[in-house]
């Protein structure tokens, strides 16, 4: 496979085991992801893609194995490890009774930032949010929440960041926007783990992808290399989706900036 | 790390408290239970209780005010159920901020809210004719105590918010807390009661707590009473802060 001796890996997972009392979730997983890189992690429900990503955002250890994020160990700093990252979960993790603007400048401070009214601000404006930022986010869309929830994440500019199933949920235009969102951040630099169900998410977005299985990477390498592996029924279905979402986006005008509450 | 402590915890409580602000309808509804009571034990069952000599309001009002708290304390729970099954738990943890601070800013939030509840309901009392000849230093000896018992509530709140599988789990723990002021010297003298009731009224935390409150609001000397009291706050403090961390450990560890 592809060659990443020069730098080193932002992500790097060696033999990593995790078990829930008797049910083993990960039986030895590896990989690295190259730092500005999108890797996204491929799996059916239960396969283990939220466990991985708990485990390297330092909510949850490991019973085996290594794992480095942005070159420290998740067991002896990790400390420096948050400072690193920014974790985006499955259910946006916002806060209701606050504005969008206060969920910002929350985050802003927690991270110590030296202005934080003013990364708020810049924040709302990129997300298309500043008409709504005075707003409390119960009373916002799904749309809406998720690029907050996004937004907070990215506060401090963190080097490395995990997206858990970003699109689960969302409906044609804000699942765009998110994926905009995520070439945004490689563009600048970011590296980006992101885990799906939808092949196509995984397909339009990343540069490697590696499927999860029963606790193991059963494949990695680049979409080339894994489209070999996906039978062919598969394909069609996936493509007839497409087809649907492309006469959905077609009638309800594909302006996908654009968000109503 | 342990530099941010300080304003990590701060910016949480500051948090927690818009949460407060912005649901004013909490403590209306934590305060409204004991007021109505107050009013309810004063004009229409008052008349007919023999509780000594003086004004029946400054009789009742230490028990009142601990059924505020052991209400208020409910909210507290909620609201940190509330942040652990919505995300923003997950957010902060992967966060590099103080792991305790996130939990002291419920704790501290717990104690700012109770206390304005208290403030409320003893402005009730005012109204309906309670006075107290205590002074300052009394006052606040009055004040330190309901702080002490918020303190070891909270903590028992923050135990049953970490095991709770629902909302409604998370406070269920606080109905036999207002249910307990009953079952003492609150509302009447214990030696009314029969043998066993009274003996349990005489040996549970609310008697002595509500004795040494009720003293020094009358401007009295305070008995012993007032060391029972500070042992069951402490003793319950310790234990709910002890079983507190091992639950906590274990929810954030698993």
């Amino acid at each position: 496979m592809t060659t990443i001796a020069d730098p080193p890996p932002a992500i790097h997972v060696k033999d990593l085991e995790k078990s829930y009392k008797d049910l083993q979730v990960l039986r030895g997983v590896d990989f690295d992801v190259a730092p500005g890189a999108i890797f996204a992690l491929l799996g059916s429900n239960g396969a283990g893609k939220t466990t991985i990503v708990r485990i390297l955002s330092t909510l949850l250890r490991a019973d085996a194995g290594t794992a480095t994020v942005n070159g420290f160990d998740l067991s002896t700093r990790p400390t420096d490890v948050r400072e690193s990252i920014s974790l985006t979960g499955q259910f946006a993790a916002v806060d209701e009774i606050l504005t969008g603007r206060e969920n910002l400048v929350l985050v802003a401070r927690l991270r110590h930032l030296p202005n934080p009214g003013a990364v708020a601000d810049d924040l709302l404006a990129r997300f298309n949010l500043t008409d709504a930022a005075a707003r409390r986010v119960s009373g916002y869309s799904g749309g809406m929440r998720r690029r907050l929830d996004i937004a907070m994440s990215l506060i401090g500019s963190p080097r490395v960041v995990f997206l858990d199933e970003p699109t689960t949920g969302l409906d044609p235009q804000a699942r765009n926007d998110m994926w905009q969102i995520v070439r945004d951040l490689a563009d600048d630099g970011t590296t980006v783990l992101l885990t799906t169900q939808y092949l196509e998410e995984a397909e339009k977005l990343a540069d490697r992808i590696a499927i999860l299985h029963e606790g193991r990477i059963i494949a990695n390498g680049t979409l080339a290399e894994i489209k070999q592996l996906v039978p062919p029924v598969e394909v069609t279905y996936v493509e007839k989706q497409a087809s649907l979402e492309d006469v959905f986006l077609a009638i309800v005008g594909t302006n996908t900036t654009k968000e109503q509450s | 790390m342990t530099a941010h402590v300080l304003a990590d915890t701060s910016v949480l409580v500051g948090r927690s408290m818009r949460h407060i602000t912005r649901s004013m309808d909490t403590i209306i509804t934590v305060t409204i239970t004991p007021i109505a009571m107050m009013l309810m034990f004063v004009y229409v069952l008052g008349g007919a209780i023999q509780a000594g000599a003086g004004r029946y309001v400054d009789y009742l009002l230490p028990g009142i005010l601990l059924i505020t708290i052991a209400s208020g304390i409910a909210y507290t729970a909620v609201r940190l159920f509330n942040d652990m099954t919505s995300g923003i738990f997950e957010r902060f943890h992967s966060m590099p901020i103080a792991r305790s601070s996130v939990l002291w800013a419920h704790v501290l939030t717990s104690l700012v809210s109770n206390g304005l509840s208290v403030a409320i309901v003893v402005l009730v009392a005012l109204v309906m004719g309670f006075r107290s000849p205590a002074g300052l230093l009394a006052w606040l000896a009055v004040a330190g105590i309901l702080a002490l018992v918020t303190l070891a509530l909270t903590w028992l709140a923050v135990l049953a918010a970490l095991a709770a599988k629902t909302a409604e789990g998370a406070t269920a723990f606080s109905y036999p807390l207002i249910f307990l002021p009953f079952i003492s010297s609150a509302f009447v003298p214990t030696d009314t009661m029969p043998g066993p009731v009274r003996a349990f009224a005489e040996n549970q935390p609310v008697t002595s707590i509500v004795n040494t409150i009720r003293a020094l609001l009358a401007g009295e000397p305070v008995s012993g009473d007032i060391w029972i009291a500070l042992a069951w706050c402490v003793g319950i403090l310790a234990v709910a802060y002890v079983l507190s961390m091992v639950a906590y450990r274990r929810r954030i560890a698993s």
